[in-house]
């Protein structure tokens, strides 16, 4: 199926730029697995929250100043005067939420079917890599209001490279141009916070290049064998995705309009005060399992490690999971192993949340554990003696043997 | 390659060095220039000029505590009671995570002076809390005694003591 342009000028941009034929292979033609489900919406919803996320920020800029003095105000003047500003705002605060809880469905799909495995590992390890980046970006602009939670934020972040042996302080000291979080430091933070999105969208398109190389996996694991088993993407999934976006909306905007402060620190309208920490400090929610990894541990060093540790296990997982086969449907204990490490992740959040004191160590200590036993331990040994069920011989025969016989003679 | 050429010697040849010098002189190009991109983050010229706070410790009453700021961080000029000082004199060094005596913390025993930054992650400690009598870090629960030395908790290290004189009896300079 090659893409013939009718139009003389697209005709002509094509022979010389063949960029048209390139997005309608990627978005209109590209042959998708007829049996997606909505899990599998996430990730156009991903995109969708990047979009939203530069543009908003972009229009952000044009009224923040990064400066001690008036970031905080530059701020509160975005919310009071601007036109729109508050809407922009909680728009831009509220979307980097709704863009982790996104993501975070997406990683956990990829877990759930097995879609980290051969020949996917690269889209697996870019993915992780935009999480990354999407980490230091949220870290980042969470500074640029400059209110308690920030400051704090930004001094306790920055201080866990301070665990590096030898180097750790110069390191701190350089990454604050100072002896303390400050003017320097969140000049620069609004510097990246800038940068960083674009970057996210260069390792996006590697991303998606990488997932029409291969193609996208599907509810069975089982490869496309036929043009049978696919559906062109357009209508059928920018049709669903669109579905998909305005249940998601409607989501998104019940928090932006009724709750635009519920997923922040009330702290954090508090102006920046270097002398005195807050009582309670947390980071935002999407920070909070990596957290309570960090004070599961009650060295330094080691806790520091840790938490990396964490995220650099997910690298891992294409060799970790030792079974061939890909779908937790086919996997009865693995499926089992998955939601258990779900409540796990669940539970670190939980923790990381709460000051740490008594029974929430203890937990946060059990959870700390599990993660790492579930990636290190369980994960290979499943794989090597779960005994899977059949496979379906195709797409196709898995979904027609699904249907009622009633359903079908409608159809025929 | 059968024939031998007269560049060739013992296997290298004059292309290889010359790969080699230029690849190596190419990489310490690059390194240079790239150093200034780098170097630009560290504090500047102004920041590091801000070094020196001096303290008039008249006024500050035993048992209490003032907060001046140094460097841009917080430093507590706490005015110990006999107590303190006791409890700071009379402890198993071996019982540290960080052994120091008391005495190579302060210059005065009434006077203990020290950087309010936790050496866990940098929050600033609470004076009068903890299961010592010294501070305590609300972030992630580290308790100083009160010599300022870490007893319990995340943090690897005593509360740092800054650089600091007696211009008088009553007058100190930090940095
Ligand atoms: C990956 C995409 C992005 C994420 C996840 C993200 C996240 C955040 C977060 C969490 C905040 C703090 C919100 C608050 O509590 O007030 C923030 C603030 C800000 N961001 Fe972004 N951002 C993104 C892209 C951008 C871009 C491309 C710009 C363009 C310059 C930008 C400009 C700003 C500005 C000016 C602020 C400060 C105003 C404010 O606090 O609302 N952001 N960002
Ligand atoms: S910063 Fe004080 S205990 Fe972590």
């Amino acid at each position: 199926m090659s893409f013939e342009p009718k139009n003389p000028v697209v005709k002509w941009v094509e022979d010389r730029l063949p960029i048209t034929g390139m997005l309608h292979h990627a978005l209109y033609e590209y042959p998708t697995p007829k049996n997606l489900s909505y899990w599998w919406t996430f990730g156009s919803l991903a995109g969708v929250m990047l979009v939203v996320q530069i543009v908003t920020g972009i229009v952000l800029a044009m009224h923040y100043t990064p400066h001690v003095d008036m970031a905080f105000t530059s701020v509160e003047h975005i919310m009071r005067d601007v036109n729109y500003g508050w809407l922009l705002r909680y728009m831009h605060a509220n979307g980097a939420s709704m863009f982790f809880i996104v993501v975070y469905l997406h990683i956990f799909r990829g877990m759930y079917y097995g879609s980290y495995k051969a020949p996917r590992e690269l889209l697996w390890w870019l993915g992780l890599v935009i999480f990354l980046l999407m980490m230091a970006t949220a870290f980042m602009g969470y500074v640029l209001p400059w209110g308690q939670m920030s400051f704090w934020g930004a001094t306790v972040i920055t201080n866990l490279f301070g665990a590096i042996p030898v180097v750790g302080d110069s390191i701190v000291t350089w990454l604050w141009g100072g002896f303390a979080v400050d003017n320097p430091t969140l000049n620069r933070f609004f510097s990246l916070h800038y940068l960083l999105p674009f970057v996210i969208v260069g390792i996006v398109i590697l991303h998606i290049w990488a997932l029409h190389t291969n193609g996208s996996n599907n509810p069975t694991g089982v490869e496309l064998k036929d043009k049978q088993d696919s559906i062109p993407f357009h209508p059928y999934y920018t049709v669903k995705d669109l579905y998909g976006l305005a249940i998601f909306l409607i989501f998104f905007s019940a928090f932006l309009f009724y709750a635009p402060n519920y997923m922040g620190h009330p702290d954090n309208y508090i102006p920046a005060n270097p002398l005195v920490t807050p009582a309670h400090i947390v980071p935002e929610w999407y920070f909070l399992p990596f957290y309570a990894i960090l004070r599961a541990v009650p060295d330094k060093l080691g806790g520091v490690l840790l938490m990396f540790g964490a995220i650099a296990v997910l690298f891992a997982l294409p060799w970790l999971d030792k079974s061939r086969i890909r779908s937790a449907r086919f996997r009865p204990i693995y499926k089992q192993l998955f939601w258990v490490f779900v409540l796990d992740c669940i539970l670190l959040t939980y923790i990381g949340g709460k000051p740490a004191e008594g029974a929430y160590i203890i937990w946060g200590r059990i959870a700390t554990v599990y993660y790492f036993v579930h990636i290190l331990i369980l994960l290979p040994l499943v794989g090597l003696f779960e005994k899977p069920k059949p496979l379906p011989a195709s797409i196709s025969e898995d979904v027609l043997s699904k249907k009622p016989a009633s359903e079908e003679a409608a159809n025929a | 390659m059968t024939t031998t050429t007269p560049e060739e010697e013992n296997g290298v040849k004059r292309r290889d060095f010359l790969y080699i010098a230029a690849g190596g002189l190419g990489a310490v190009g690059t390194a240079a220039a790239i150093w200034p991109f780098i170097s630009q983050m560290n504090p500047s010229a102004d920041v590091l000029a801000l070094s020196t706070t001096e303290v008039d410790l008249e006024g500050i009453e035993t048992g209490s505590e003032v907060t001046v700021v140094w460097q841009g961080k917080p430093v507590f000029v706490r005015h110990r009671t006999e107590e303190d000082i006791e409890r700071a004199e009379d402890v198993d060094l071996a019982d540290l995570p960080d052994p120091q005596p008391d005495a190579d913390r302060v210059i005065k025993p009434e006077w203990l002076i020290m950087v309010g930054i936790c050496t866990h992650l940098g929050c600033v400690p609470l004076k009068g809390q903890g299961d010592y009598g010294g501070w305590f870090c609300p972030c992630h629960g580290s308790h100083y005694d009160t010599s300022g030395r870490i007893r319990k908790g995340p943090a690897p290290l005593n509360l740092v003591i800054p650089p600091y004189e007696f211009l008088d009896d009553n007058n100190i300079k930090i940095g």
